[in-house]
Order: structure tokens, then sequence, then C-alpha cells
């Protein structure tokens, strides 16, 4: 099958490759550039396990052909924190016991952060709202939109304060 | 006492021991994306296989012809029974005793069946070859009804074993019937309810279902041709019997396997049972010389791997006018699909369902089941629960009400009047079981007042009236439930799995620098077992939590276990996480005996040292033990510091709990708004209440998903019609509530720490609440019983049903 060329920056860096028309971004991210981060879980848009950043929109990577990200600004979880020092969602999921298994955590994590950029001070029915897309089937969400709500506070103290 | 000596208090609270929140130490890694599943291993030359799968619930396969799928660019081979068969490996034992299918062998017997495997580059190659396979059926008559199993003109399944009149279970008196499995005075039941006041009679259905993990089964095998190793990393709840079983099957002997459970992302049983894709996976590798990956779609999962529940129980409650229940019984058939796949020990067919006599002082009771071959997808896994012990639950939790009505009587004060009384254990169960340990009493007083139950039964008849009078069109149910269970599988005199008996294990071993590393036969699936399996080892010996290392699921260094399901790990590898390291202790105070030139009974144990007795200033810490034990040449004791425990539980445990269920129901819509949920869980000893009460939050969650629309659902061609989880209820975080969590203690007499287990318990207690709701909230209109899941358009038939429409 012909390939063909893609361009995109994932988690600030451009990367380019050569990919099959009919492989799924999910696949793209996982196979080729080893962010396994995003997991499968569904294949059908429902469950949210694939949840990446794309062009400043949630995007569930499962059901976008890699083709579709020419030119794509992308991050995964693998883009927010780092080894040395967790992204405060990632801090306050820990604190608050917002995850079990760890399988839908990093799109949990990743759409969280993009929800706390459309809205920095959610209610909790925002919050459940927001993160309605992202299925878990551990925690009952109860911690997990706790531990969202408290990154939130978080952050808008650091913003004060600065 | 050594003015150098912290405060017993501080040093207790240095260690994060029993008792503590501590924070999870898996969470770094989870929540940067670090996880290693099985679908993230990469490996050179990996292989991707992948099924045909049967469209058809029964059907002969005519042909299968691969020619086309083989010419295809990137398929390296396709499998089907007749590859498999002079391996002897086209079938395979199931964990109940039956035997299944791994690739169609002359026929299919549920859509989705494993037909044939196709071995490609990648997984899109693989699905092209999967398109290029043609199978030529004929289909035959399907058979979805388990009633109609027995009928003259029903269609055999299973013609492997038409003939045979005796199962694994004792004799088969149809084709089509696997086995009866009877327990309890059948006698004494009747004829206590032939001469009982009262009589309630009902058939309560718990519903097909699946436990749906978010990662799916995978794996991936590789056949090291060099040095003759067998290497699976996999999705699986128990490694070592995944070992055992792969090596009876495989005829490759077991030291020369190797199977790495990874990160699972979550299992609650689904990953228990071995599955189709794991043999064709482990036969391509050895075909190929090169590892290859399996990781089923969701669709897969839910059509082909497993299910739960599925069980038609017949019961039958006999109390006095007072409301003194004097007997049970209980005649269930178990839909148990096209081979007999239950996970349940050996001894069990129909798992531990004879708890259904509950939290209650039942004098006589009775149960039967008989298990039936249909054309639906194998398995009868544990989901969330500890072998039936859910649809137990739901099958007493409902009599009782049904009950209620029948006397007259608030179902509240019904159970309160039954209970076992606390001075009653340790108690013997009419059903054969000895729980260990309950107070019901007080947790049910506690839960009623914390929820103000007065109140809302006054608050729940003033809306009935008002709806009465047509001013409102909204109804109140308060949903009730109260359960025992039985976990923590078990004692080796009668549990076993494929004849491995059901006991666990764990290794430590001490480091020279006074850090540890154990190693457990079990293998956490989300419940932070690296977290708390420290935490029980720091109470023991006194090194903190954060300096063990916890590791399971490697069965080249962990000790031999059972695995993780039916709530057994800490009860069963927890106790011997708790001995091991009592092991140590022993040792070290032999130690701190000699380096304090005292004799060993002259010292004693003091949070994280030995203390001589009378002397508090003399002391040897337990870092100072253990470097000793590296470097000292101790007369009479071997140098370094290490332990092994396996332990064979004396009895099971019996975590109970009672909850309290608030729904408020649109009649016109059949929408429901959980109001509140009250959860009182009682877990004996509570090693880390922050993830008990994460515990608590999921299986409730996975409660809400069962009795409120979660179903594995068939038409009467055998279709599959909640394959996707377009169909498949999963609540998400808009549907969820907020739980109120609480608890009472009452440590188990027989476990070394006191603990019970408590994963399954919210799952388990938690359907019959949301169920009891529902029914409670139409009770006074005349109903009795509803079938599950009581989705929108089922409450809205009931409520049609009840004429509350016209």
């Amino acid at each position: 099958m012909e390939k063909t060329h893609l361009k995109m920056t994932v988690n600030s860096k451009e990367v380019e490759l050569l990919v099959e028309p009919r492989q799924l971004l999910i696949h793209v991210l996982r196979e080729e550039l080893n962010l396994t981060g995003p997991h499968i879980g569904c294949e059908s848009s429902h469950c949210g396990a694939c949840t990446i950043d794309m062009n400043g929109m949630s995007v569930k990577s499962c059901t976008v052909f890699a083709a579709q990200a020419q030119d794509a600004e992308i991050t995964t979880i693998e883009g927010l924190g780092s080894p040395d020092g967790l992204h405060v969602l990632q801090e306050m999921f820990k604190e608050h016991h917002g995850l079990q298994c760890g399988y839908c955590t990093p799109g949990m994590i990743t759409r969280a952060h993009r929800l706390l950029q459309e809205n920095s001070n959610p209610t909790e029915e925002e919050v459940r709202f927001g993160i309605s897309g992202n299925l878990c089937r551990c925690t009952g969400y109860q911690n997990i939109v706790k531990a969202i709500l408290a990154a939130a506070a978080k952050m808008n103290e650091v913003k004060e304060s600065a | 006492m050594n003015e150098s000596t912290p405060p017993k208090e501080e040093r207790m609270a240095a260690l994060s021991g029993l008792g503590t929140s501590r924070k999870r130490v898996e969470d770094a890694r989870f929540t940067q994306g670090k996880g290693n599943y099985v679908d993230d291993l990469k490996m050179p030359g990996m292989l991707f296989g992948d099924f045909v799968r049967s469209p058809y619930a029964h059907a002969r396969i005519k042909s299968i012809n691969t020619e086309a799928a083989l010419a295809l660019p990137g398929v390296h081979a396709v499998l089907t029974a007749a590859d498999l068969e002079p391996l002897g490996l086209h079938w395979m034992p199931t964990l109940a005793g039956d035997k299944q299918m791994v690739l169609a062998d002359g026929k299919v017997l549920f859509q989705g069946q494993e037909v044939a495997y196709v071995v490609a580059d990648n997984r899109y190659a693989a699905d092209d070859g999967i398109q290029a396979v043609v199978v030529e059926y004929e289909e035959l008559p399907v058979l979805v009804d388990p009633f109609k199993a027995e009928l003259d003109d029903a269609p055999v399944l299973r013609e492997d074993i038409a003939d045979q009149t005796e199962g694994a279970h004792g004799p088969r008196r149809h084709p089509n019937h696997i086995f009866t499995w009877e327990s309890g005075d059948r006698a004494a039941t009747e004829a206590v309810l032939s001469e009982a006041e009262v009589v309630a009679e009902e058939m309560v259905y718990y519903h097909r279902t699946h436990p749906c993990p978010l990662e799916t089964c995978g794996c991936v095998a590789s056949m090291d041709k060099v040095n003759g190793k067998l290497t699976v990393w996999g999705t699986f709840q128990a490694p070592h019997a995944v070992r055992t079983v792969a090596s009876l099957i495989s005829g490759i002997a077991e030291h020369n396997i190797r199977i790495i459970s990874p990160d699972i992302g979550g299992g609650f049983g689904n990953k228990v049972g071995v599955y189709p894709g794991y043999i064709c996976a482990i036969v391509a590798s050895i075909v190929t010389g090169l590892p290859v990956k399996w990781v089923e779609d969701r669709m897969d999962n839910l059509m082909a791997t497993a299910f739960a529940r599925d069980y038609w129980m017949q019961g039958k409650i006999s109390a006095t006018k007072e409301g003194k229940i004097t007997g049970l019984w209980c005649h269930t058939t178990a839909d148990h699909g096209a081979f007999d796949a239950c996970a349940d020990p050996t001894k069990f067919p129909a798992g531990f369902m004879n708890i259904c006599t509950g939290s209650y002082d039942i004098p006589t009771a009775y149960l039967a089941v008989d298990g039936i071959y249909t054309n639906k997808a194998p398995g009868g896994v544990a989901y969330r629960c500890s072998f039936r012990v859910t649809e137990a639950a739901y099958f007493i939790e409902r009599m009782i009400e049904v009950l209620a009505i029948k006397l007259g009587m608030d179902a509240a004060e019904l159970r309160a009047k039954n209970f076992i009384r606390k001075d009653q254990f340790p108690y013997q169960s009419a059903l054969g079981w000895e729980y260990d340990s309950g107070d019901y009493h007080t947790a049910w007083d506690k839960a009623l007042t914390a929820v103000d139950y007065a109140g809302l039964r006054a608050e729940q008849a003033e809306r009935l009236a008002a709806f009465n009078r047509g001013e409102t069109r909204k109804l109140i149910g308060i949903g009730l439930s109260h359960f025992t269970e039985i976990v923590g599988a078990g004692p080796v005199k009668n549990c076993d799995i494929l004849g491995l008996g059901m006991f666990d294990s764990c290794e430590i071993r001490i480091h020279p620098t006074g850090s540890a590393i154990a190693r457990l036969g079990t293998i956490s699936q989300g419940q932070g077992h690296a977290t708390t399996f420290a935490q029980i080892l720091a109470s023991e010996i006194g090194i903190p939590a954060e300096d063990i290392t916890i590791e399971e699921g490697d069965t080249d260094t962990a000790p031999y276990g059972l695995g993780t399901y039916g709530s057994r790990s800490t009860p069963v590898a927890g106790a011997a996480t708790a001995m091991a390291g009592r092991k140590i202790r022993a040792k070290a105070q032999m130690i701190a005996a000699y380096l304090l030139e005292v004799h060993d009974n002259d010292v004693e144990w003091d949070v994280d040292r030995f203390v001589v007795k009378g002397a508090p200033e003399r002391f040897k810490t337990m870092k100072e033990i253990v470097f000793a034990s590296y470097n000292q040449a101790i007369p009479g004791v071997e140098p370094g510091l290490e332990a092994v425990s396996y332990y064979d539980p004396p009895n099971m445990t019996y975590p109970f709990g009672a909850y309290v269920c608030v729904m408020e129901i649109d009649v016109d819509t059949g929408t429901t708004e959980i109001r509140q949920f009250y959860a009182l869980d009682d877990c004996g000893t509570r090693i880390n209440p922050m993830i008990i009460e994460g515990q608590v939050h999921g299986g409730l969650t996975e409660a809400l998903a069962i009795a409120m629309g979660q179903e594995i659902a068939y038409d009467e061609q055998g279709n599959v019609t909640t394959g996707t989880l377009m169909d498949f209820f999963i609540p998400t975080a808009w549907e969820t509530p907020n739980y109120q969590t609480d608890f009472t203690e009452t440590p188990s007499p027989h476990h070394p720490i006191g603990a019970k287990g408590v994963g399954e318990s919210p799952n388990v207690r938690g359907v019959p609440a949301f169920s009891n709701a529902v029914h409670d909230a139409f009770k006074s209109f005349g109903l009795t019983q509803s079938h599950m899941p009581h989705d929108h358009w089922r409450i809205w038939k009931t409520a049609n049903s009840l004429g509350l429409h016209d």
C-alpha cells in the first residue's frame, strides 16, 4: 500500500514519517513513535483511553486517521510533566487516589488538562460533564473529579500569586 | 527509654504501616503514561495474530479456504483446527472440567467463536488476511433459551459429548445438560415450606453481563528455539496457573515456560480464564519462531471472551407470621453457553452460590443448580465477585424484600429480626459454611441512623401521597441491602483449580542496608498491591513501607500462587506476607539477642526494634539487626535474612456490610437519579483506608452499571446485540453519583492481621441495593419482581404495566 508523508509536531518535537493512508493516529503514536501513554480501549470513540490533544482540542485518536494529523500540533500524556516533576494534575490524581489500574489515566489527565484550559474554574458538575467522554472502570469517578477540582484550585493559586 | 529513641507513635508513623492512607507507589508511572501494559510491548520481528470469527451462533463448517489469505503480502500463516489437531491443541481443557474448542472443529457454537487464526506482520495485514479467509457454513437451529434446552426438539449442541451421561460434576440427563449441583437438605426444607405460615415465591433473574475491563485481553508469546524456552506476557490474573496449564496442554516442561503479567488494565474476573487467543499465539510463535502478539478488540472481548452471571433463580422463602424466617429453597437454571468454562474452584460448579442464606439465621435451606448449554459465549467468570457470590447476594436480598411485602413488614425490620447475632459466631450455615465473625446489628443500626431511615420512609410516603393526588410524577425508592460474602478462596482441603490448591505465597529478601523486596503469587490489576502489601510488611518487620519493593506476576521469580480474583489477595497472599514477615522477625529476634548478649526470650519487639525486657535503653534496631545478619558469624544462625511463606487459609473470610440507596424515579420517562448512596463496609482490619474507599467507589459504579443498564443480550438467532460500548452500558462521570462511605471493623479471627478483603463487596452488595430501590418505588402499586437491568425503557414498561400511565 502506498504510503503518505506525514509531518506533525508531537510534544513540541517535529516528527516526519511515512504512514499508510488507513493507519489510525493511535497506532502511529503508539507503534511508530513509541508513545504508549495513550491506550486503546474500544476503537469506537466511546471510552477515551486514546485521548490526545490535537490543535487545542481533545481528540480520540482511535478514530482519526494519521493522515488527518498533517501539520497538527499534538500533545500526549508524555508531553505533560516530566519524570523529575509531575504536572499538577498528575500530582493531584496521585494525592486524591484518582486512579487504580491506570489504563484510562493518560487519556483522562490529557482531557482534564484541556478542560481546565477551556474552563479554569469549573464546578463539580462542569468537571463531570467535561470528562464524560472518558470512561473509567475502577474509580467510580468520585476521586477523579476531586483531583481535577484540586488541580484547578492549585493552578489558580499559582496564577493569582504570579 | 534511650533519649535518642523517638516516641513510639513517631516511629510507627515513619513505617506507613497498617491503617495508613499511604499514597500509591504505582501512580507516578501510571499518571505519566509510563505503565507497561501488554499492548505496549514491542519486540524485533514481532507478528500480530487475530481471529476469523463466526457470524453464526450455531452452524456446521463445510469448508475453510485460506489460499487467498496466504497469498496476501504480510500474511505469514493461517491456523485452523486441522493445523492444531496433530498437536492435540484444537481443543483445550476448561477450568470447569469441560473442554473448549480452540479453533472451530467441524462446527461453531456461538457468535464470535474463533474459527481461524491469521498471523501477519501487523494488525492491519492480519485484518486483510481475515477478510480473505473463506468459510462456508451450514446454519443449524439455534438454542438461546436455557428453559428450552431439554425439550424434545432442542438441537444438540455438544455433539462431542452427546452420549456422555457422566460429566465432570456428576450425571447428565440430557445432551444439553451439564450438571446438577445440590447443597443443603431438600426434604427438610420442603417439609418446612409446606407447613410454613407464610411463603413467598419468586423467580429472580440475574442477567448475563460482562466484566469489560478497559484493557481487553491479550498476550505476546515468544518461543526461543535456541534455548527451548517459551515466554508469554499476558493479561493474566493467575500467571502461575497459566504456566501449569500451558505446560500440561502443550507438553513443554514447566521450567521452560515463563509467564509474565505486566501492568494489567483492570481484570474484574475477565482475565482469569485461558482463552483460544493465548493458545494460538503460542502455537504461532512456535510455528514462525517469532514473537506473536494477540490483543482482542472490544467487540471480540464482549462477544467471545467470557461473560458473567446468567442465573435464573427460582426461590421460596418461608417465615412465621411474626417474620422469623424458617426456610429457604432455590432452584437455579444456569446458562453456561457453549462450553462450561466457569472459573470456579473444582468442587464448586456453581461457585459459592450456597452462601445464598446471606446474613440471616435460616435454619433450613436447600439449593440446586442445573448447568445448561446454549449457543452463547462460554465463560461464567466471577465479575468482581467470589464465584457466584453476586448471584447469591442478589437472590437473597430480593427474596427478603419479597417476603417483607408478603408479611406487610418493613424490610429493614425484617432483616434485623433475622440477622445472625454477634454471639452466634462462628456460625454454621444451613448450606455448610462456617461464618468466621460478624456484628450485623451494629452495622445495620449505624447505617439506618446515618441515612435517617425513618425520615426517608416518611418522605417517601409523602411523595407517594402527592403522586396519588397528581401533584408529582416522581417516586422515591429506598433500596436496602445487607450481605455477607465468602471470599479468600481458599483452604486447600476444599478449594482447588485444576487440582492446584488455592494457597498463596510471599517470599521476602531483606537487603544488607535495611531495605527489602517481597514477591507474591498474586497480581495487581489496579488494587494497589505494591502499596498495601508493603504496608502489611512494614508493620510486621519494622522496615518503612517506602523501603520495600513489592513484585508480582513473573513466574520465574515469584513464588507459586493462584493469583488475584475472588477478593483472595489480602485474605490469602496478605496472610502469607504477614507470616513470612513473622519468620523474618523470629530470626531477627535471635540475632538481636545475640548482639545484646541476652537470651532470645529476654528481648521483645517494639515497632522497629528489639529491646531488652525491662531495659528499654538497650535495643537493636531492625536496620542494625539486618546488617548484622550479613556481616557477623552468629553461632547457630545462618547468614542472610530471607523468608518464604505458603499460606493455606484455615477458613474463608466473611466481609459484610450495609447499603442504602435513595433513588428518584420519573414514572413517565423511566429515568432515575441516585439521590443518596450510603455504603458501610466491614472488611475486618483496614490496611489502607484510602484504597478501601477507592475500591468501594469503583465497585459501586460497576454495580450501578449492572443493575441499571449493562447486559450481554442475544436475539433469537443468537446474535449479540450489545457488542460495543455503544450498546453495552458503562456509566460516565455524568451518571455516576457521589457515594458516602462508612465502616465498622470486625477483624477475622483466623487471619494473621484480621483482614477480610474488600474489592468485591461494593459490587456484590451494590447490585441488590440499586435494584431494591427500583422495586421499592413501585412496591405500593403491586410490583414484587422485575428483571434487571433497570434501564429507562424497562422502568417505563414496569410503570406502564402497573397502570401508572393511564
